[in-house]
């Protein structure tokens, strides 16, 4: 038997619930890993990644931390795809981008309602906060994106299948890319 | 401050009684606030929301929307210096740093505290005396430096800006009620706007017509809208004639806000009357009692010139009632002042600040034939095209299409501007090509040039033999012209500022899509684009194109989509054989970061 194609995924400034909804694809999962193998993801937690076919990216990129994943992602994954739309744009963790980082850093950790004897972290073994957050296409190349906050289930589940299938053109039914 | 609060509140209301309480006067009140406290504070706004018994936040949206409506002061007095694509060939980069020097402050940073604020401004309609300013209304152009210390220094000094100058332009400029330095350029003068005539010509003509036949007339000239679009002026008459209504209006767009274009500002100071007999030709035809014209606030050194006109007209019985003495032709004319918004100039947009709001675009349909200025039937054309619909009634249709080409009727006024030794205005025959108009012109050396300023194209000399028409290259009449040593991406760039800055902001495509268009030009100027850049920026300009609502959005990527076009030499010249380079510098984005937090 010929090895499956392996799916790696990673969720950057996001808030988990494109994971969620990757979840909810219900039994499907069954059939899908007897499609696929996991790699490096949340829902397996293995840590080191290898080389996949498909890499599924959640949330932008705000720190140090996320460049890396995001980098590496991209080395190792020969389709990328930015799922839900903070990988996409950015999404609420961008918000903060409207306000300069050292006003931002201020507010939560100096002169917040909620702070006593407040610092900005600053240890070395902290991730170190970018200036703004970026999506991910800004910073390495992106093969699809799948908007929605968060995509369905439904959606995840077409475009995982298309991805393996080897087709050439994808087209998501209007229901599945309808957000209103 | 109590005090001067109440004195506020009393001037305040002496403002809106001037004009009263009813919704479509705020756009006056406000302009006069800013006029008489140099902004619209939160105070004033909530003065006036007070006194006209609306909301607050209808008052600072309508402040918020307007460049030249201000919520805080910048500087004692503002100058308002033009950017675009003629400034910057005629030296405003240079004229930029001079001027920070002399005041002490900078653009766009101005405040209360500055004897003398510095703002920027897009194109002020004076492309072909560049670089020029706004200064409390007045017009000052061909600003060397040296002009620019004495301006500085007058202003310091407390002096009125009327007053700065008693240099004064050619033709009418210089008659008493404008006294501008403005110069009219007219280089070249046609047959139809420019002919000689005789006031009241028209509608001496027209009254002894019968509407139906004049409706007639001009359908039959074949007369196309000069704003741009090129809409049949007959047809859209014709529309707005067919919606029942007790109301209909006549809106004359004298909004002229697209970058290079000046004409209508040479038509309206030399031929005003015959832009006031078009606007009674389609009162007339469509039975509309009143017109209103919009006139953009950069030509507010034009106004008091033209109320004069109106009462002049009036006193001649050419406005107001029983028109020549016709029984129950009826028309009068009001001027709408803008407040500094390029959008304003979309037909929709232009109601909206008509009525006194936020001069968003209107879904449309319906459109304003039916669903006009407050809800009823309105025809809104362009100064040229009014002023052509007055002389198709003078001289005939048959008259008027014996000039141009067979689906190009009549003549088209030209601003021409840039790297040309004779900028002005033309007025030439449909059919010129850019090439006969270069010669004309005095720019033969041209290697490129803008059709139909930032929203039109930006060709090259290869299509020097195209012509200048509905069925070739149609144009609003913008032409800006650029030599040998331009850089032409450049030129694109500065379009798309001038979109970024313009975009009311309401359609996504439009208002994110402006700036990521400029963000990968910009990657690609500096070396760092790929060919995926380029798809990237075909594609998006297709969605802005596609998915914006009014006519703004579904010209902002011109620039780039034209340039890609027309010059993708320069495009592949500069790519990168990278297959992805991101388009920022993410370790520098680290990097500021850690600073930032004190990371050591
Ligand atoms: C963003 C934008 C700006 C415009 N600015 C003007 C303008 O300044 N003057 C003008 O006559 N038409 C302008 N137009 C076109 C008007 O919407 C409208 O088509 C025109 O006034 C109709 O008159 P016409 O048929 O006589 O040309 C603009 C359109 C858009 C989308
Ligand atoms: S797109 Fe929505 S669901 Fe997904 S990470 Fe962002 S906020 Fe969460
Ligand atoms: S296309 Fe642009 S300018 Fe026009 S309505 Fe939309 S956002 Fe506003």
């Amino acid at each position: 038997m010929t090895e499956k194609p392996k799916v790696a995924t990673a969720s950057l400034a996001g808030c988990f619930g494109c994971h969620m909804t990757l979840l909810d694809i219900d039994d499907r999962i069954l059939s899908l890993i007897d499609l696929i193998d996991f790699d490096k993801s949340p829902i397996d937690d293995i840590k080191e990644l290898g080389d996949c076919t498909v890499g599924l990216i959640e949330g932008g990129v705000s720190n140090s931390e996320n460049l890396e994943t995001l980098r590496e992602f991209r080395r190792k994954c020969t389709i990328l795809v930015s799922m839900g739309d903070c990988a996409t744009s950015g999404g609420i963790p961008a918000m903060r981008n409207t306000v300069p980082l050292k006003e931002c850093l201020e507010e939560a950790y100096l002169n917040g309602p909620s702070v006593v004897d407040g610092v900005i972290p600053n240890d070395p073994d902290l991730p170190s906060i970018l200036d703004r957050v970026y999506p991910c296409h800004e910073v390495v190349k992106i093969d699809y994106h799948l908007p929605g906050c968060p995509p369905s289930a439904d959606s995840i589940w077409a475009v995982l299948n298309f991805l393996l299938s080897g087709e050439e053109n994808l087209e998501l039914p209007y229901e599945l890319i309808k957000y209103d | 401050m109590a005090l001067e609060l109440r004195n506020q509140a009393v001037n305040v209301n002496e403002i809106v009684s001037n004009h009263g309480t009813e919704r479509h006067h705020l756009m006056n009140i406000v302009r006069d606030a800013q006029d008489a406290f140099g902004c619209v504070s939160g105070d004033t706004a909530k003065a006036i929301a007070d006194a006209m018994g609306i909301h607050m936040v209808e008052v600072e949206g309508v402040v918020s929307y307007y460049h030249f409506l201000t919520r805080k002061p910048s500087g004692k007095v503002t100058i308002y210096l033009s950017k675009g694509a003629a400034p910057s060939i005629n030296g405003v980069r240079e004229l930029t740093s001079v001027l920070e020097e002399v005041t002490g402050s900078k653009f766009r940073k101005s405040g209360a505290d500055d004897a003398v604020g510095l703002e920027w401004t897009s194109c002020i309609g004076m492309s072909d005396q560049e670089p020029a300013a706004l200064v409390d209304g007045v017009v000052i152009t061909n600003i060397d430096a040296d002009k620019a210390g004495s301006l500085v220094a007058h202003l310091v000094n407390g002096g009125d800006p009327k007053e700065f100058s008693t240099e004064t332009g050619d033709g009418k400029n210089s008659s008493d009620r404008i006294h501008a330095m403005v110069n009219n350029n007219i280089r070249k003068k046609g047959e139809i706007i420019f002919g000689d005539r005789i006031v009241g010509d028209a509608i001496r003509k027209l009254v002894a017509m019968e509407p139906s036949a004049v409706l007639d007339e001009v359908k039959n000239s074949n007369l196309r809208g000069r704003g741009g679009a090129g809409f049949p002026c007959g047809l859209k008459w014709d529309f707005c004639l067919k919606n029942e209504a007790a109301n209909r209006y006549i809106v004359c767009n004298a909004d002229e806000g697209e970058p290079g274009t000046f004409k209508d500002r040479v038509l309206l100071t030399e031929q005003p009357e015959l832009v006031f007999e078009g606007m009674a030709v389609a009162g007339y035809v469509l039975n509309a009692e009143e017109g209103i014209m919009y006139l953009r606030a950069e030509y507010e050194y034009l106004y008091e010139y033209l109320l004069n006109v109106l009462n002049k007209m009036r006193e001649a019985n050419l406005l107001g009632c029983n028109i020549a003495g016709m029984d129950g032709f009826n028309f009068d004319i009001k001027i709408q002042l803008g407040a500094g918004a390029y959008v304003c100039g979309e037909e929709t947009a232009l109601l909206e600040s008509t009525e006194g709001k936020r001069g968003e675009p209107r879904d449309r349909p319906p459109f304003p034939v039916s669903n006009g200025y407050m809800g009823e039937p309105t025809a809104i054309n362009n100064v040229e095209t009014l002023s052509a619909a007055a002389r198709i009634i003078e001289k005939g249709a048959d008259w008027f299409k014996s000039f141009g080409t067979e689906k190009s009727a009549g003549t088209k006024v030209l601003s021409v501007s840039g790297d040309v030794e004779r900028p002005g205005v033309y007025e030439v025959p449909f059919g010129i090509t850019l090439a006969e108009l270069l010669r004309e012109a005095g720019g033969e050396n041209a290697k490129a040039m803008t059709v139909g300023g930032p929203s039109g194209k930006i060709v090259s000399s290869a299509d020097f033999g195209r012509r200048i028409a509905f069925e070739d290259m149609a144009t609003g009449g913008s032409m800006v012209v650029f030599g040998p040593d331009s850089d032409i991406l450049q030129i694109a760039n500065d379009y798309m500022e001038f979109f970024i800055e313009e975009s009311c902001g309401r359609c996504t495509p439009c208002r994110v899509g402006t700036t990521l268009l400029t963000r990968h030009l910009e990657k690609i100027r500096a070396g760092r684009g790929t060919k995926s850049d380029i798809n990237y920026m075909i594609n998006l300009g297709k969605v802005i194109t596609g998915m914006s609502r009014c006519g703004l959005g579904l010209t902002a990527s011109n620039p780039v989509l034209s340039t890609i076009e027309n010059f993708s030499e320069l495009y592949d010249g500069l790519l990168t054989g990278e297959e992805f380079v991101p388009i920022h510098d993410m370790d520098l984005a680290v990097r500021i970061g850690r600073e930032i937090a004190n990371f050591n």
